[in-house]
Order: structure tokens, then sequence, then C-alpha cells
């Protein structure tokens, strides 16, 4: 029966990617991966397009390699390593959803500067707002930076500069703020399609949660195997179904990988 | 009893393979997996790296969407052994799942079309065109007099 609850699950997601693609397919615009996802942890402000997304994609495809051994010892009636393969295969989901959780943090509370209404703004990439629209340039910034708030424009001198605490600069006047920016060293874009995010956030989430759902499944096989009860039933059929789904969970984000990151 | 019989998720039995095989095997599954993944993202980082026109790119795309299918194909082959499971267990899973083909072709198509209903009728989108530089199709155009 796995097999068919996993054949639904396909549907499902085959359904989120499907709606995802016909919405991308309807804009003029959409944004490209490699400039939306190109932070990773530690590197600062460094350009590396898909260097963590593709850690996160070896990751998952290693723990479903650890996972095959894992199956294949209790195939094997070979409880210690059931146990051993098992640990790893845990290990390697719980390395995948911090890697998630990290890039989830980046996106939403990374600011950019972005021009909206008239003005400019310092935004992250959220479900209500999409940060990574058309590059703005020259007199554009220049006269967006006229009508620009004072709450936006201490949002914006801190982007560069962190000498000051966002109490010291919203002290300054709007006059000296705008001094302090240089728009030829800021980087604009204009908002981009708003569904990237809600779609993003969606497909992702729901991925990691199956990924999550899977760790706790693991989890309570690793326990079960520790607890003897498939050496007494005789056979790890357990684990094979386990297995299955672990599996699932790397094929849908290879599918994942080509529809947000790749294409 | 071989505990075959007890479960309808295994329909084979495993020791068919001896270790070593077993070993080769994944090993060169796990490898295949690897490199395609690699390939995928040396042709995503040369898509932007250059700049190409609109159709090479396509094709790019084209050719990591094939990819992404063959490395699907391994781990549901190798990795969920499906592919040694008997012929008509195979096919109650592959099947259903030939719908996907209308389903992503019908979808996708319906956005595209969508859009240039948009481009052609809606203002906001033909000045979306305009400031992004895009050229203006034929087909942009054609009806717009009707709108004046």
């Amino acid at each position: 029966m796995m097999w068919y609850f996993l054949m639904s699950d396909a549907f499902t997601f085959g359904a989120f990617l499907i709606s995802y693609g016909t919405i991308r397919f309807s804009q003029n615009f959409w944004p490209d991966p490699n400039v939306v996802f190109n932070a990773f942890p530690g590197a600062g402000h460094a350009n590396l397009p898909l260097a963590f997304v593709s850690v996160m994609t070896f990751i998952l495809i290693i723990s479903s390699v650890t996972m095959v051994l894992a199956v294949h010892a209790g195939h094997n009636n070979d409880k210690k390593g059931v146990i051993k393969w098992m640990l790893w295969t845990i290990v390697g989901g719980l390395a995948f959803l911090g890697c998630q959780a990290w890039e989830w943090h980046h996106l939403i509370t990374g600011g950019h500067a972005v021009l909206m209404d008239g003005h400019l703004d310092v935004v992250g990439q959220t479900t209500r707002v999409n940060p990574w629209g058309a590059e703005v340039h020259g007199a554009a910034i220049t006269e967006a930076l006229s009508k620009t708030p004072h709450e936006a424009l201490v949002k914006l001198v801190a982007l560069n500069d962190h000498s000051q605490t966002h109490e010291q600069l919203a002290q300054l006047s709007d006059g000296q703020l705008r001094g302090m920016i240089n728009t030829a060293e800021l980087h604009v874009r204009e908002t981009g399609p708003v569904a990237f995010g809600g779609f993003f956030y969606g497909i992702t989430g729901f991925h990691g949660f199956h990924v999550f759902s899977g760790v706790v499944i693991n989890i309570i096989m690793l326990i079960m195997t520790q607890k003897n009860v498939f050496a007494r039933r005789g056979h790890y059929l357990m684990i094979e179904k386990a297995g299955l789904y672990w599996h699932f969970v790397d094929l849908v984000w290879v599918f994942v990988f080509l529809c947000f990151y790749l294409v | 009893m071989d505990h075959q019989n007890i479960s309808s998720e295994v329909t084979i039995p495993h020791h068919q393979h001896s270790d070593e095989e077993f070993r080769g095997r994944i090993r060169k599954t796990t490898i295949i997996l690897s490199v395609i993944t690699i390939i995928e993202l040396g042709l995503g980082l040369l898509m932007y790296a250059t700049n190409f026109p609109d159709w090479a790119d396509m094709f790019i795309k084209g050719v990591i969407v094939i990819l992404t299918l063959a490395k699907a194909f391994y781990i549901v082959s190798i990795f969920m052994h499906l592919g040694d499971e008997i012929r008509n267990m195979i096919m109650t899973i592959a099947v259903p799942l030939l719908l996907f083909v209308w389903f992503i072709a019908a979808f996708l198509w319906d956005g595209n079309e969508y859009k240039k209903l948009r481009n052609r009728y809606d203002k906001t989108k033909q000045e979306e065109l305009i400031r992004m530089n895009a050229p203006i199709k034929a087909a942009d155009t054609t009806t717009r007099h009707t709108l004046d």
C-alpha cells in the first residue's frame, strides 16, 4: 500500500508544481534563481549562486544511499547494520532541515532595496512582496530617493553602514540620511511577481514537512529496531517501507530543485 | 515462510543479488546521480554566466529537464527497487502517472495563453512590456486598435 500512498502524494506535489508552472508561464517576468539563491552560510555577501542548494541536494542524495544500506542490512537480519545506517539517514535528514531553516531565515530577513509605489524601500522575500524584479538604474533611483520616507531611509543606510545602530540613524534628519546613500552603489530592483513567495514557501515547506515526518518515522523505526521488535518478528519489512517513503522525499526534492532552482 | 508473502510492498525475493553485486550497483547509482546533479548545476551556472539567446537557454533548460527525469528513473528503479518488482506491479504505478503528461502540457499551455491574452488586452501588461524593453510581437498589437 505504501506505493499507492506515494503515488497519490506524487499527484499532490505534481499539482502544486504544475500550478506554480502555470502561473510562471503566465508572467512576462520571473526572477532568476541564480540571483535569488546566491547566499551561503558564513560567506557574507559573496555571490555564490546555487552553491548552498547543491549542498542540500547532495545531503539528501547521500541520506538516500544510507537508507538503501539500512534496508539492505535489514534483509540480512543485521541489527547493528540497520541501527548504524538508520542513524546516518536521520543525521542527513536533520542536516537538510537545518539547511532549509537557514535558507528560509536568510530569504525572509534579508534586506533588499526595491523601488515600489514610486519610492525606495528595503524588504525581504515574503509571501506578500518579492524584491527580485528588473534592475533599476540612474535617474529613476535618485527621483525615488527624494520621495522615500524616513523609516525606509534608515533601513537603506543600515544596509551598508553598520557603524551606527538603527536608533542612532533614526535620530538623523532625512537630508542627512539621503546624503549618506550613494545611489551608484545601491542595487535597486523593482518588485517582482508576488506569487513567487507563496509558491516557494508553500512547496518547499510542504516538502520540508515531508522530510520532517520522514525523520520522525525513521526515529521510530530506529527505536523499534533497538527494542528488537523486528528481530522477534523475523523480518525488517518496516524499514523497507520507511525507506520507500524516504526515497520518495528525495525524489520530490529532485523536482523541486529543478523547478525552483535550476530552470 | 518467506517474508515476501506477508506484504504487497515487495513482490520479489531480495536475495537474488550477492552483497558485492548489491554494493557495486548502489555505488554506481550514487555516482550517476551525483554526476548528473553536477552537470545540471554546471548548465544552470552556464546560463547565468553567459548571455545566450532565448532559444539556446530554452534548449539548455530542456536538457536539464531530461537529466532530471533520468535522475528520477534511477531513484525509483534502483533505490526504491521498483525496477525489480513484477511487471504488473510496475504498471499499476507507472500507468496512472502518465496522466502527468497531459496535466503538464495542458496547464503550461494554458498559462502561456493567459499571458498572451493579457499582453494583448490588459493596458498595465502592455506598459510592463514597454518598460521591460521586450519586443512587442505582432500578436500583442493586432487587436489593439479595437480597444481605442
